[in-house]
């Protein structure tokens, strides 16, 4: 099965074709650019780009991975609407994994993933052998729980949480797919974004005045 | 004979239209699909761009999955895509630009990411056929004011004036939180207005003095004329009689905007005049355009109200005069500017 990953969560725009077979994902190509102003302008370049290294075009594609986040939000949607869009155009199913998870896939151990959430906060979670021990929060790096051994994703606030960075800074096709494995001979869940922020928005309250009152 | 997709996310409408280019140069509309997201940002007072970026996100492929079963058309009969890659709002706008790349590399089909405005001018065609050479567009809605000159849809656009503070629409959403109206104001103020008398209060008419830009507009003095109003009858203990103050306001806008759009028309020798945009709806503006248009010689073209507002049905009206003109396609880096130019209809 060859399955396209794509991730828009961090500054990293990425893309990647992956052959499956059964349980043992084998990554053909990777295109990845880190620059978290471009997700936009290069993720489409980047899947085709990456389908032509590894032997492919688009309509050869079997399933779609797409991470959800959580991820500053115009980032992350620029990747699950190009996933979207993929999806429904090629008559693939799109299936979502947490880009946190994807970070964790296949590590082992106690392990806290972060990445950047902007505004001095993290996107965090726990995982015991990869497996997820919490729902992904986002807090101040100084309320993030510190008693994992080690920690991948972001390397941001290493002054903050002191234990020693292993693993993966971004998510990659591999961690995409690997967290996806036990989906992807299933129907595809819905492909919501994971925001775990509420928009900025405020309900105005009494009308200034122009004149003295 | 094409068939091209159009999509438009510059605001809060998620937008599909899909319209065919026949050879004889008609242009059909077959869909027009919208999802708003208005509702969601009435209590904000005004649009919320995450909100719309998040709404749109949500409605992007079942819009598009609508667009396609109204059209009785698979995607795979498509032959281009467009897409508004601005002006707009940033988040909103990567949307369908993002959408649109993915749909254009599935289907192995042109991409055109096209300037949102000439879109609205776009839209008219859907309904009164090709424009002539040149034509003069008036675009009010509540994110633009502009009077257009154009000279060919597909190429050759330039801006005669535009607002310098704020845009129509948002002087009418915000003279309608002074009166305790709802949002969005356009609908409840013309409401009113209706109940009201035009000339009961002499409300100042922006930049119409004799040294004031002729072409451009301005609306923050209007709406800071309407609240100062409205607050010294409070403090006089005087009841607020809403309807003239509603049909006072819509006068002078109204009055501006088509005094202004005439005066261009006559002094650019323009025989032919559209008028679209959110608030060509509105029924003033609309009745005294045509009045006036009539007076001084001019062809009004109003189209319909659902193809005034934001749609992708204007979007696929604008791509088939660029696959009909053979402009070049967009490349698949193209990527979303919230301050395109007008004069770049295409990208
Ligand atoms: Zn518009």
């Amino acid at each position: 099965m060859l399955v396209l990953a794509v991730d828009t969560a961090t500054p990293s725009v990425t893309a990647g074709v992956v052959a499956v077979d059964g349980s043992s994902p084998e990554v053909l190509a990777t295109l990845v650019t880190v620059d978290a102003r471009a997700h936009g302008e290069l993720l489409t370049p980047h899947i085709l780009g990456a389908l032509d290294d590894a032997g492919h075009a688009l309509p050869d594609l079997d399933a779609i991975v797409c991470g959800v986040g959580p991820g500053p939000f115009t980032g992350l949607r620029a990747g699950m609407a190009t996933a979207g869009a993929l999806g429904h155009a090629l008559g693939v199913p799109v299936h979502p994994v947490r880009t946190l998870d994807a970070i964790a896939a296949g590590t082992t151990g106690h392990l806290l993933v972060t990445t950047d959430a902007r505004r001095r906060e993290l996107y965090w979670a726990t995982y015991a052998d990869g497996v997820a021990l919490t729902n992904p929060a986002v807090d101040r790096p100084a309320d993030v729980p510190a008693d994992a051994p080690r920690r991948a994703g972001t390397t941001l606030y290493g002054d903050v949480l002191t234990m020693p960075h292993t693993g993966e800074e971004y998510p990659t096709p591999l961690g995409l797919v690997t967290a996806a494995l036990g989906q992807l001979d299933r129907p595809a869940r819905p492909l919501v974004p994971l925001y775990l922020r509420r928009p900025d928005a405020t309900v105005p309250g009494t009308r200034k005045r122009v004149t003295a009152p | 004979m094409s068939l091209v997709l159009g999509i438009e996310s510059s605001c809060d409408e998620t937008g599909v239209g899909i319209a065919r280019l026949h050879t004889d140069g008609r242009i059909e509309l077959l869909a027009d699909e919208v999802a708003s997201s208005v509702d969601q940002h009435a209590r904000f007072g005004g649009v919320v761009p995450e909100v719309a970026s998040r709404a749109h996100l949500e409605a992007m492929v079942p819009t598009m999955r609508r667009a396609l079963a109204a059209a009785e058309v698979d995607l795979a009969d498509i032959d281009a895509v467009a897409v508004t890659c601005g002006p707009g709002l940033a988040g909103a706008l990567l949307v369908g630009v993002s959408a649109a790349k993915a749909y254009s590399a599935a289907l192995r089909v042109p991409l055109y990411g096209v300037n949102h405005l000439p879109g609205h001018v776009a839209a008219d065609t859907l309904q009164h056929g090709a424009l002539p050479s040149p034509a003069l567009a008036l675009l009010v809605s509540g994110g633009h004011t502009q009077l257009l000159r154009v000279d060919d849809l597909a190429t050759k656009i330039t801006e005669v004036g535009s607002t310098i503070d704020d845009a129509a629409g948002e002087a009418y959403d915000k003279v309608a939180r002074i009166l305790g109206l709802p949002y969005p104001g356009g609908p409840p103020i013309d409401k009113a207005a209706a109940k009201g008398d035009p000339e009961a209060i002499r409300f100042p008419r922006g930049l119409t003095g004799p040294r004031d830009a002729r072409f451009d507009f301005s609306f923050s003095g209007l709406k800071t004329a309407v609240a100062r109003w409205v607050e010294n009858r409070e403090r006089d203990g005087l009841p607020v009689p809403v309807e003239d103050v509603a049909a006072s306001f819509q006068e002078a806008v109204a009055d501006v905007l088509t005094m202004k759009a005439v005066r261009a028309a006559h002094e650019l020798g323009i025989g032919t005049m559209v008028l679209s945009g959110g608030v060509a709806a509105n029924s003033r503006l609309s009745s005294l355009a045509r009045q006036r248009c009539a007076e001084a010689g001019i062809e009004l073209r109003v189209p319909r109200p659902r193809l005034c507002t934001d749609n992708g049905a204007m979007i696929a009206a604008l791509g088939a005069h660029l696959v009909a003109a053979e402009v070049h396609p967009s490349p698949l880096d193209l990527s979303a500017d919230p301050a395109l130019p007008v004069t770049t209809v295409s990208v």
